[in-house]
């Protein structure tokens, strides 16, 4: 009870501010749009549907670390979350009741996506349930990510970590514009120690069907998953010790 | 009378110095008692020691018969805190903020809406009740806060500077709420504002350095000072440190 009333607080806080819900749907949605627009301008396979969608996904989750970030950090720097340390809830109702938001989130984030893509050319086939589902666990590192920044950080340094950093470093290294290896060996060899491009490969296998190519992927995804969801926790309850 | 707070040689040190030197109190049930003091005399973290923010360094506190340093949940399920800054979840309605608190002390949805409704009528907040936090006048704001450390229902309630920050009109608005109250919860207040310890203290402490310098009545601690006002008897006894 006391998790899920933390949690639907959360959410509220969340969706009800504007700028989020724009940057969270409406900004891959965009991008989605105006990439496939100059697909169809060009003579070369440079954007299509297939290719880019799990890789706008994987960008658009890059949002929901900022979603984390921003709230975590306005928390802990408030009073609010003064009088919420001298409630009853336990370490463990404060980061499920972060978490819990964000997944759902993430799950109608990549819906909308998908189904953006299909009204654009994508085929609706069992493939694009797979790809969403190979494509989840990859919203788990970004969550991660987000609580780890919202611990570490203020709401301003949050907003640039998350909002500029992480976006950036998952729009270069995802492989979504470009194939990492054009940019050279160790590009190419730091985008593929990351999950990024992982994520993105294994969704892009699920989508085109080659199931067989996907858990060599998704299994950097789970384990960056789990080691920076174990971090985060880590951090969130030693510094929210620090800030009493 | 049973007594609701006792602490025995309560300690707080932070790297060598003591923030709170074996303070030694005891609080009455239904009492209302102001903690006064300069800036840094102590109170804020006697608060955070009682309300089981900060562990003591050494000594205890026995609040409602359960100690801070054993049994911190247990404490936590009988007493609630008005910050010193307004502290409310701000995107959220005014009921909203009041059925989230009922949640997180373990109220399921129907008690939690009977109780919201309850304390929306007893603290007049109908005119308000479905604006966002946000838009409220800091007035509005400050009495939502202690609606909110009310709202659990607690036998002991920690406010910390209620008053700070408004005008007159809402001040006195404000006294006539704590007033309503006193009999029926314990409430430890701290406040800058004398006259507002005067007038609304059965009993109330002076800490200076740490250390508790004087407790006793308002008319007792000016017999004790040999002063006819309490603003005068106050810097009397921090400067001496009379009745230790």
């Amino acid at each position: 009870m006391k998790t899920l009333a933390f949690a639907s607080r959360n959410t509220k806080e969340m969706i009800r501010d504007k700028i989020n819900l724009f940057f969270g749907l409406g900004f891959p949605l965009i991008l989605l749009f105006l990439l496939s627009m100059m697909q169809a301008n060009v003579p070369v396979n440079l954007f299509a549907v297939e290719y880019l969608t799990p890789g706008i996904t994987v960008f658009g989750y890059s949002f929901i670390s900022l979603f984390a970030g921003m709230i975590v950090a306005k928390d802990r720097t408030s009073s609010f979350m003064l009088r919420l340390f001298t409630s009853p809830m336990t370490s463990g109702n404060f980061i499920t009741g972060y978490m819990l938001p964000l997944l759902p989130m993430a799950v109608c984030q990549t819906i909308v996506c998908f189904l953006a893509a299909i009204a654009l050319g994508l085929d609706l086939t069992v493939n694009v349930f797979a790809a969403i589902a190979v494509l989840l666990p990859c919203s788990i590192i970004f969550i991660g990510m987000g609580l780890l920044c919202g611990c570490i950080f203020t709401e301003k340094q949050v907003g640039g970590v998350c909002g500029a950093l992480f976006t950036n470093l998952t729009a270069w290294l995802s492989g979504t514009w470009f194939d990492t290896s054009i940019a050279g060996d160790i590009f190419d060899t730091i985008a593929h120690l990351l999950p990024f491009c992982h994520a993105v490969d294994a969704g892009r296998s699920a989508l085109s069907g080659d199931y067989g190519a996907i858990m060599a992927d998704l299994l950097w995804v789970i384990a960056y998953a789990i080691v920076i969801i174990i971090l985060a926790i880590v951090v969130f309850q030693r510094k929210i010790a620090a800030d009493k | 009378m049973k007594p609701a707070i006792i602490t025995t040689n309560l300690t707080k040190k932070y790297d060598g110095k003591t923030a709170v030197d074996n303070l030694n109190l005891m609080v009455n049930q239904g009492e209302l008692y102001s903690l006064l003091g300069v800036n840094g005399a102590g109170k804020t973290t006697t608060i955070k020691m009682l309300s089981c923010l900060i562990k003591p360094t050494s000594g205890d506190a026995n609040l409602c018969g359960f100690s801070v340093q054993k049994e911190a949940l247990k404490v936590k399920e009988k007493i609630n805190v008005s910050p010193q800054e307004t502290a409310i979840a701000m995107q959220l309605s005014v009921r909203e903020n009041l059925e989230f608190i009922c949640g997180i002390y373990g109220h399921d949805k129907s008690s939690s809406k009977k109780k919201t409704t309850e304390v929306i009528e007893n603290l007049g907040l109908s005119e308000i009740e479905h604006s966002k936090a946000r838009t409220l006048s800091g007035g509005w704001q400050r009495r939502l806060s202690i609606a909110m450390a009310l709202i659990s229902d607690p036998e002991i309630l920690f406010l910390d500077e209620p008053t700070l920050g408004l005008d007159v009109i809402a001040r006195r608005e404000l006294w006539q709420t704590i007033k309503s109250l006193k009999g029926r919860k314990t409430i430890i207040l701290t406040t800058h504002y004398l006259e507002e310890a005067e007038s609304l203290s059965d009993h109330i402490g002076i800490m200076t350095k740490g250390r508790l310098v004087a407790s006793g009545t308002p008319e007792e601690l000016k017999a004790d000072a040999g002063e006819d006002r309490f603003e005068e008897a106050f810097v009397k006894l921090c400067e001496g440190g009379i009745g230790q």
